[in-house]
Formats: structure tokens, sequence, C-alpha cells
């Protein structure tokens, strides 16, 4: 008799990754079977508790340290990144679920439809608007939990996939200028598979070179990994070639240059809550890998990838700094601040030791709540035809409603880090311990570009408070319950993050030990 | 005869340490707190606050100067007469620890004195000169904004807390000078004064970066104490990163071309930030930092050049303007000059500096309110050319007008004499030929100023009038401008021998400011005096003469140096061709690149579409194939750039 004994597994460290993918399915039953005027009272509510329910799950496990179930890893980055991903997805999904703004919500559920006909407007009446957009949101959150948490590249290039697809479908949604999102999804979608064949590919490089490992078989794990780049004897092309390639597709996701090309086309295409989505949690799961692969894996050529990346990030900062001094859309501009932003946390993924660590985990929660709250202002000026996202329609917006232009006003400040706002501290907690890494050239280049990059901030703060409203001037929209809770979120964590960032930080700092 | 005591640093042996405060001056937060609140009372209350947002700033800064004075007579019984008050942890995360913390010693005490005693009293004077403005509420609540700001400048016991304010007072001044954004001219200042001031916070920002790297602190006492232990290069690249941040807040060389165009502003705030305090922050830096200055020779000699360079430069270009508040603008350069000098001479010279610097904050601000004055009864007119003959309109402006004269010049017994004269005999009091060189420039600089102060005196009170034709009876300002005009105008005259002999006294309690020693001067005592005194009398007589009969009211032709003076000594043509051209050339180029170049590589259709028409249209360029194109040659140059890694061609 052969006794067939599964490994024991701890569910309870998987909960979160398991309560989303199921709430996920739920959905999509959901949208199958319940009436259509139903589905977005029950969508919205079930979405918001599976990230509630996900994330009682990670603090409870707060106490399960370093372990491995398989290919997933449970260990302080990998908590700390999903409650990062859940929180932030919270105050996202505010934002995608606001119907008050405008009626039946930004997403179109029928893209033959056109926008303002009167089938459209029928549709959103009756039907609440499309209620697809949660199940995909919360699969792309899974995804995510995934992704953070992964123990090998195989893994993780099925989590980037899980969390990519709907991404992609995410950004066809808007209701309003739909030529521009779905060509926005269709260009995130060709560019995203192109990149997710450059990791594949570096990951099979990376099979091939562990092979070289007398003691042990060949793997993709990073347990694997990390021994053979200690000791492998394949050729060393192999490594270095697989360490690019898996790189590039990471840095794609993170919006790194040269691999940024897509961000500013998909940002403004999608729709304005999904981009806030995009910005926030994408950002997070992208560099949460980013510093796995670079921590963990791969740590022990640190002083091969570091004047590589180093470069990438230098051209990062620079690229995002000097474009967006041009832009005249908003969401262009805040695309580019995102990429010149990927440049800072590469910064910190750079930074030798715990305290590189915990800094860009820190950065990436700051920057999350500060840019939800920055597309939360952006889905509120608006005229008959939707968002005014041209910024010359943004001149003298303080004068016709000041206490949104003093939000979009702080915001942008966080952005261009002036002190007592978590836009100062984040710089700080990155570029502090890359300086004393011995990275000097990169805190440099990312104080002068940060410096540049503060123009075309105060460049919108100028406007919206020195011009005179024009005609052309929109009014903001009263914002409904739920864009007001995200708003309130972002501003406040913004304030407080920059000016008791301790508690955030000693989190970070606390959890910033990987099981390897 | 020919020596005088000066005070040294502090040997490096002794410890700085701060008590903590307790009683009274644990409230000292206060100071910055109660400007702040009436800021943002002013801004979030809107319109409603109109009526009467103009006297909450004005009780707000009069209340902190009064607070300011209650803690100052608070110190005296102390015994280092410094403490320091520890708010919250602002971050502590591993070995980085930055205190939220507030620092009020001798040299912070001067300071709040200086920013809420002649902030109250420009307040006072914006009451009425902005009477008529509707954004006076707005106006006031950026003046509040801004005395809290430069209050935590001077209060912070660290290098961050110094750098929040100094970000904040630059958001304020950029703010004001902008205020009447809707003339051309004032928005451009605002924008130079705005991009110039990065140069110098960059500056500053990098330098707090190396402290943390090599001291692992920022705290003042802690930085002061580890300072001995640094290499001497680590110490001078500090110490040229801390000059550059305060050349930028200063208008000192190379960065000095913003703040005479920062006159665009209001008056008011030429008064107070662009003369009286802001502007100073520069000289409190090197101040608060005089234990990094004075560990290296070499960065003393870069201040003292700087200083040199800065105070002729603006002496000999304030003589060749015909804009009143440009004048007056050129001359705060010059004064500031003086300041940056006395700081960098060392020792004794900081205190020096210190009482200049009080004393220049006193008759600047007067003769800029007194400008204000002349401006309000003539119609907004500016040039001196145009003025003349208003002593008998204006009594009162005219009066203090003439003390802030006498004031600046430095004729004995008024207060420039005792601010300035001391500075000229400590530049003397160098060793070797560079007495000779510096201590010539400061006597040639008061030579210069005597001559273009008294050039603007008469011109604008005597003499005969060359007024527009709209103008027919100059009045003169109502008494809530007169008042602030004459408690200025009693500083200016006596406060020099006050402050000459009280201060000095008071800052041996600052860190880096105790312990005295000797130091001769190579000329006798008595020659240096009467050296700078017949300068002095002989550019303000040369002045009275050459312009006791008015001027031309339009341009004259002019030798080179007048020609070169008139055009700033073409700083800003240097400014021009060397960052901005380049500048704007690389923006060009980059996004020509992003909008044509990589699609014209790629489908030369797509070379002709683009630049900068809609947003639909320009999305079109976007191709999805160039952006193929573009990743993959990062991705070929990135695997590349590993693999040359691998193959050590980079090592």
């Amino acid at each position: 008799m052969n006794e067939f004994e599964l490994p024991p597994i701890d569910y309870a460290a998987l909960a979160p990754i398991l309560i989303m993918m199921g709430a996920a399915v739920v959905g999509v039953l959901v949208e199958a079977f319940v009436p259509r005027r139903l589905r977005h009272p029950i969508q919205l509510p079930l979405a918001l508790l599976a990230v509630l329910a996900a994330l009682t799950m990670v603090v409870l496990n707060l106490d399960k340290r370093l372990i491995t179930i398989g290919v997933i890893a449970i260990d302080g980055p990998t908590l700390f990144l999903q409650g990062a991903i859940l929180v932030l997805s919270a105050v996202a999904l505010l934002l995608i679920g606001e119907r008050a703004i405008e009626r039946g919500g930004a997403f179109v559920a029928q893209a033959a439809i056109t926008a303002d006909s009167p089938d459209d407007r029928r549709q959103a009446e009756r039907a609440g608007g499309a209620g697809e957009v949660y199940p995909l949101v919360t699969f792309a959150v899974g995804g995510m939990l995934v992704f953070v948490s992964a123990n090998d590249l195989l893994t993780m290039f099925i989590a980037l996939e899980v969390f990519s697809l709907p991404l992609y479908l995410l950004c066809a949604l808007a209701r309003r200028r739909r030529l521009l999102s779905q060509e926005a999804a269709m260009k995130y979608f060709l560019l995203g598979a192109y990149a997710s064949a450059f990791f594949l590919f570096g990951l099979a490089l990376i099979y091939g070179f562990t092979g070289g490992l007398g003691d042990r078989p060949a793997g993709v794990d990073f347990a694997t990994i990390h021994s053979a780049v200690a000791n492998s004897t394949q050729s060393p092309v192999l490594l270095f070639a697989g360490m690019a390639l898996v790189s590039i597709g990471l840095l794609f996701k993170a919006a790194a240059a040269p691999f940024h090309v897509w961000t500013p086309d998909v940002y403004q295409g999608a729709p304005t809550p999904v981009t806030g989505f995009m910005a926030a949690c994408t950002k997070v799961a992208a560099f949460g890998a980013l510093l796995r692969v670079f921590h963990v894996a791969f740590e022990g050529a640190r002083w091969d990838f570091t004047p590589v990346l180093g470069v990438v990030a230098v051209l990062t900062m620079l690229i995002g700094a000097v474009f967006a001094v041009t832009q005249t859309d908003i969401k262009r501009l805040l695309a580019y601040s995102s990429i010149a932003n990927a440049g800072y946390l590469l910064v910190g993924v750079l930074a030798p030791g715990r305290d590189g660590l915990s800094g860009t985990m820190f950065y990436l929660v700051a920057y999350g709540f500060a840019v939800l709250a920055a597309f939360a202002v952006v889905t509120l000026v608006r005229d008959a035809d939707g968002e005014a996202t041209h910024l010359s329609r943004w001149a003298g917006l303080g004068r016709r409603s000041p206490l949104y232009a003093s939000v979009f006003t702080f915001i942008l400040l966080a952005f261009a880090g002036i002190p007592l706002t978590s836009g100062f501290t984040s710089k700080f907690a990155v570029f502090a311990p890359a300086l004393d890494g011995g990275q000097a050239w990169l805190v440099i280049a990312g104080v002068l570009t940060s410096m540049v990059l503060a123009f075309p901030y105060l460049r919108v703060v100028v406007m919206m408070w020195l011009s005179e409203p024009g005609d052309a001037t929109p009014t903001v929209t009263v914002p409904g319950g739920l864009t007001s809770a995200a708003l309130v979120i972002g501003v406040i964590a913004t304030l407080v993050l920059g000016v008791a960032p301790a508690p955030l930080l000693d989190l970070a700092n606390g959890a910033a030990d990987f099981v390897r | 005869m020919d020596e005088i005591l000066t005070y040294a640093q502090a040997a490096p042996a002794e410890t700085v340490s701060y008590a903590t405060a307790d009683g009274l001056l644990s409230s000292v937060w206060l100071l910055v707190a109660i400007p702040l609140l009436s800021a943002a009372v002013l801004l979030l209350l809107g319109r409603r606050a109109d009526r009467w947002g103009h006297w909450l700033g004005v009780a707000a800064v009069g209340a902190a100067f009064v607070l300011g004075l209650t803690y100052f007579l608070g110190l005296r019984g102390l015994e280092n007469k410094s403490v320091q008050l520890s708010l919250w942890d602002f971050i502590a995360v591993g070995g980085l620890h930055v205190d939220f913390g507030l620092l009020f010693d001798p040299l912070a005490g001067v300071f709040v004195l200086l920013i809420t005693g002649v902030g109250f009293l420009i307040h006072l004077y914006a009451v009425e000169y902005m009477a008529h403005d509707p954004g006076r509420r707005r106006f006031f609540a950026y003046f509040n904004l801004f005395v809290a700001a430069m209050l935590l400048l001077v209060l912070g016991n660290n290098y961050v807390m110094l750098y929040f304010g100094w970000e904040g007072v630059g958001l304020a001044s950029y703010l004001l000078i902008s205020f009447w954004n809707t003339r051309p001219a004032a928005a451009t200042a605002g924008k130079k004064a705005f991009l110039m001031n990065r140069v110098g916070d960059a500056g500053l920002a990098i330098a707090i970066f190396i402290m943390f790297a090599t001291l692992g602190t920022t705290q003042y006492d802690e930085v002061f104490n580890g300072v001995g232990a640094l290499a001497g290069g680590t110490v001078l690249v500090l110490g040229l990163l801390l000059l550059l941040g305060a050349a930028g807040k200063s208008g000192q060389f190379p960065l000095q071309a913003w703040l005479p165009d920062a006159m665009e502003g209001p008056t008011p705030v030429s008064a107070l930030i662009h003369a009286a305090t802001m502007v100073t922050a520069g000289v409190y830096l090197i101040a608060r930092s005089n234990i990094i200055f004075s560990a290296n020779t070499t960065l003393q000699l870069v201040v003292v050049s700087v200083g040199a360079l800065t105070l002729l430069m603006g002496a000999i270009i304030g003589c060749a303007k015909d804009d009143i508040k440009r004048v007056l603008a050129w001359s705060t350069v010059s004064q500031i000059g003086y300041m940056f000098l006395g700081v960098g001479l060392g020792g004794a010279a900081y205190a020096l500096a210190i009482v200049h610097l009080l004393a220049h904050g006193f008759f600047k601000a007067n003769m800029f309110l007194g400008a204000g004055s002349v401006m309000h009864g003539m119609k907004d007119q500016v040039d001196i050319r145009r003025f003349g003959g208003l002593s008998k309109y204006m009594k009162i402006t005219w009066l203090t007008f003439a003390a802030g004269w006498v004031a600046i010049i430095g004729i004995i017994p008024f207060s420039g004499y005792f601010s300035k004269e001391p500075i000229v005999e400590a530049a003397f009091a160098r060793e070797g030929w560079t007495a000779w060189l510096f201590g010539g420039a400061a006597v040639l600089g008061a030579g210069l100023t005597a001559f273009y102060m008294t050039r603007l005196f008469v011109l604008t009170f005597h003499g005969p009038k060359r007024w527009t034709t709209d103008i027919e009876h100059p009045h003169e300002s109502p008494p809530l401008m007169t008042i602030p005009l004459i408690l200025l105008a009693v500083g200016s005259l006596g406060g020099g021998a006050l402050l000459a002999t009280s201060v000095p006294d008071w800052l041996t309690a600052t860190a880096g400011l105790a312990a005295t020693e000797e130091h001769h001067t190579v000329l006798p005592h008595l020659a240096i005096f009467f050296l700078a005194q017949g300068v002095t009398v002989l550019g303000a007589v040369l002045g009275w003469y050459l312009f006791r009969n008015g001027t031309a009211i339009e341009p004259q032709p002019a030798g080179v140096v007048v020609t070169a003076a008139r055009k700033n000594l073409y700083s800003d043509t240097v400014n021009e061709a060397v960052f901005e051209k380049p500048g704007i050339f690389l923006t060009r180029a980059l996004v020509y690149l992003d909008n044509r170049g990589i699609d014209g590589l790629v489908n030369g259709l797509a070379a002709g579409v683009g630049g900068g028409s809609g947003r639909l249209r320009r999305l079109q360029t976007g191709f999805v194939r160039s952006y193929a194109t573009s990743i993959l040659t990062g991705a070929l140059l990135v695997v590349a750039a590993f693999l040359a890694v691998q193959a050590g061609w980079l090592a």
C-alpha cells in the first residue's frame, strides 16, 4: 500500500490570496446570475469586504515570519507589501465604485454603444454601469498578492500574467474618450506581452545557469538561484543575460526608462480610477518583485548589477523629470511624474541592506496614497464632456473651488518633496541608505532631478491659484461619499507620513527580512 | 592702539551642549505657531475674513514679538543662555534620527526680535499700503506664512528644521513676488527667484545629506562636536555647499541676479523679505555653522572673497540704476556682501556681521518703506529721474529717509558707523597682503555706498522737480504709514551704538562665538577710521555735487563701466548663456526626439505628425511599433551592459 501523504499546508498564511481569488470568482458568478440592477450594490461591498478580510488575515499572519509554502514565501516584506497592496486597492476601489459624480460611473459595459447616446444613458440609468470592473480588480489584486510573495521565477511569471491581463481589460473600459481608452489598452497589452516574453526568456537562461550546481537539481526558486550565483559551474553569460532579461520584464511593469514608453499613453487613456489603481498598486507589486529578485536571488551579484541598474535609475529620473516639464495634460504629467518616482524607487532598491529595503517599502506606501488622491481630484475636475484634463483648463481653479485646488496643491507639494509631506520623508528614506551604501551619484542625480521636477508641479500650482478663471475653466463636481473618503484618506496619509512617519518606518524596518 | 579685541571660535576640545527648555521657555514653539495659525485662518476663511483679516495678521506678529521679547529676557538667568526643546521625533529609523526640535539661544533670539519687531512695523505699514488692493487678506496670509517660516528657520535645532524653514520662506517669497501676477514682469521675476533659489537649495540639501553620511546626524550640537573629526576635504565640500545655499538665499555672487528683479513685488514685501530678513538667512546659516567654516581656512577665504566681490558689484551697479527700488535692492546685495565679508573673516567678525545685519534690517526697511511712501504719493512712479524736490511735500518721509541715508553710509555717530566700521577694521586685521585687498575693497565699497545713496537721496528729495505731467501735488502718506517710518528712523539713527555695545556680549554664549583673542591690523586703528570716514564723505560730497541740479530724464550715452553697470555687469547675460540656453535646448531636443525622432527612425511618415497639436492627434503618433523598438533598443543595451560587466569591461 502506498500511503500518499499530502504536505502540510498553512492555509492561514495563504488566506489573503485565496480570499481575493475566491471573491473574484464569486464576482464573476454575480455578473452571470444576478439581475443587472442589483449587480453594482452587491459587487462593490463584496470586493471591499474581500479586501478587508484579506487585510485582516495579513494582520493575523504578522507573527508568521520566514516560512515558505512551496512556491510562496511568507516573510516580512511579503506581509508588508501585501498589506500595502490591499490598503491601496481598498482606496482605489472607493474611486472605482463612485457612481455619484457621473451617472453610471466611469466605466462602459458595451463598447459598441457610443458615449452619451440614448442607449448609453439608458444603460447607465438602469444597470448602474458596468460591474465587470470589480471581478477584474479583485483578480488583479489577487495576482499582485502572489506576485510579491512568489518564491520562484515561474510563479512570479504566472502571477505577473494573472494581474496583467485584468489590467489590460480595465484600461479599455473608459466610458468617455473610448477610442483613447481602447487604444491605450491595446498598446499596453501588446507591449506587456512583449515584455513578458523577455522575462520568460531570462527565466529559461537562469534555469540553465542553475544546472551547474553539482549537489542539487536545477530550478528557478530563489534559494537555488542564490546558491547558483555563488557556486555554479555554468558560464556566467547565462546568469548575466538571464538577469538582464528578467529585470527588463520587471522594469517594464515598474515603468523604468527606457521601458516606460507605454506609461503616458496608458495612464492618459485608462479610466482615471484605474489609472490611480495602476499607479499605486502596480508600482507596489512591481517593486516588491524587484526587491525580492535583487535582494534574494541575485544578491551575490550585487556589485555587477548595481552599475547597470543605477544607469537605468538615473535615466528614468531624468526622462520623467524632463518630459514632465513640457506636458500639457494633467494625466500625462502625473504619468511622467510616476516614471520619475520609479527612478527614485530604484535608488532605494539598489541601496544595500535593510535600510534600503525598508525605505523603498515606505516610499511605495507614501507614494501610493498621494497618487491616489491626485487622481481622485482629476476625476472631479470636469465639464459636460467628462474630465477636463488639459492643463490650460485648470487655470484659475483656485478661484472656482479653493478646497479642491488646495488639496491638489498639497498633493503636488508632496510630489515635489516639500518637507512636512510624505514626499519629503519618503525621498529621505531611500536617499539616505543609498548614500550610506556609497551610491552618492544616484542620490545626487535624484536630488537634481527632483529640483527639475518641482518646476512642472509648481507650474500647475501657480496656474491654479494665480490665473484668472476663464470661460473654459470647468467647475469641480461635488464628489460622492466614496471619492471624498478616498480623497480624505489620501491627504491624511500624505500629511501624517510627512509629519510623523516614524511608526510606518518602524513597521517597514521591522519587516525588512526576506526568507532565503 | 593698533590692537582690537576679537572673539575667536571655541577651542575644538570644548563640546557644544544645549540645556533642555523648561518653564516659560518650553512654550517657545508658540512663536512659530501663532503666525502660522493666523495664516491658516486667513487662507481658510476666504472672503469672510476680508474686513478684519489684516488686523489679525498684524496682531499675530505683534503677539509673536511680545512673546519673543519675554523669552529673550527669560534667557538672561540661564547659565549658557541656550535652551532646546524637542517636540517629537521627526524621523527615527535605524541610525537615522531627526528631531523636530527648536533651539533658542542668543543668536536665534536676536533674529526672532528682528523678524517680529521689524516685521510688526512693516505689517502695520502694509495695512495702509495695501488698503486699495482687493487681495489684501491673501497678502497678509502669505506675509504671516513667511514670518512663521522665517522663525522656524532661525529656531530649528538641526539642519533639517532649518531646511524646512528655508523652503518655507522660499515658497512665501515666490508667492509674494508674483503677488501681482497680472504683471508679466512680476510673474517672470517670481520664476527667476524660484529657479535661482533652487540652485542654492540643492547645495544645502546635498550638504545635509553629506552630514548624514559622514556624521550620522544633523543636530547642531552633534554636528559641531563631530566636525573636528572630519577630513579636511569633507569639511571644505560641506562648507562650499552650505555657502552655495547661503549665496542663493542672500543674493550673493554668483546667484545675485534674482534679488533686484524680486522688487516687482509689493513694497512691504521688498522691505521685509528682500531687505530685512529672508535675504539675511544666508548670513544666519554661516554664523550658525561658524564651527564648520572656522575649521578650514580655504573655506573662510572663499566666503570673504564672495563677500568682497559682491559688495563691490552691488555698489557699482547701484550707482547706475534709476529705479528707486532697484538701487535699494543692489544696495542690499552690497550690504549683505559686507555681512558675508564679516562672517568669512571669522572670530569676532561673526558678531560684527550680525550687528551689521540687525542695523541693516532697521535702516534698509526704513528706506524701502520710505520708497514705498514716495511711490504712494507719486502714483507708483519708481524712476528717480522723475522725482526731485519732494522734501517740501513729504516732510516725514524726507526726514526719515534722511535718517536711513546717514545710517547706511556710515557717518559717525549714526548706526552704520558702529556696525560697518568694525568690519572694515577686521578686514584690515587679516594677515599679509589679503588685509590690504579685503580692507581696500571694504573701504572702496563704503565710498561707493556713500555716492549712490547720496545720488538717490538728492535726486528724490532735492533739486528741481522732474515729475511726470499727471502729478500736481504729491501728498504725504497717512499716519499708519508714517508711524512705522518714524519708529524705524529712530532705530536707524540710534540703534547702531546700542547694538554694537550689547549684541557681541550677548552672542558670546552662542556655540562657537565664545573665547577672545587679539589681532593686529596692518594700519593703525585711527588711520582706518580717518580713511573710511574720508572716503565716505568724499563719495557723499561728490554725489551731492554732481546731482544737486537734478539729472536728465532720458538715459544718457555712457562709457564702458556705466553701460556694464546698467546691465547688471552682464550677470544676466552670463546666466542666460550658461544655464538657460542649454537647458532650453536640451528640453527641446528631447521633446523633438520623443515626438518625431523615434518615429522618424521607424517610419518616415510619422515624422510629419506630432508637435503641439491637440491631444488626440498627438496620441496617434505614439505608434506601438516605435515603442516596441525603443524597448527593444533598451533591452539590447541592458543585456549588453550586463555582459560587459560580466566580461569586466566596465571594471
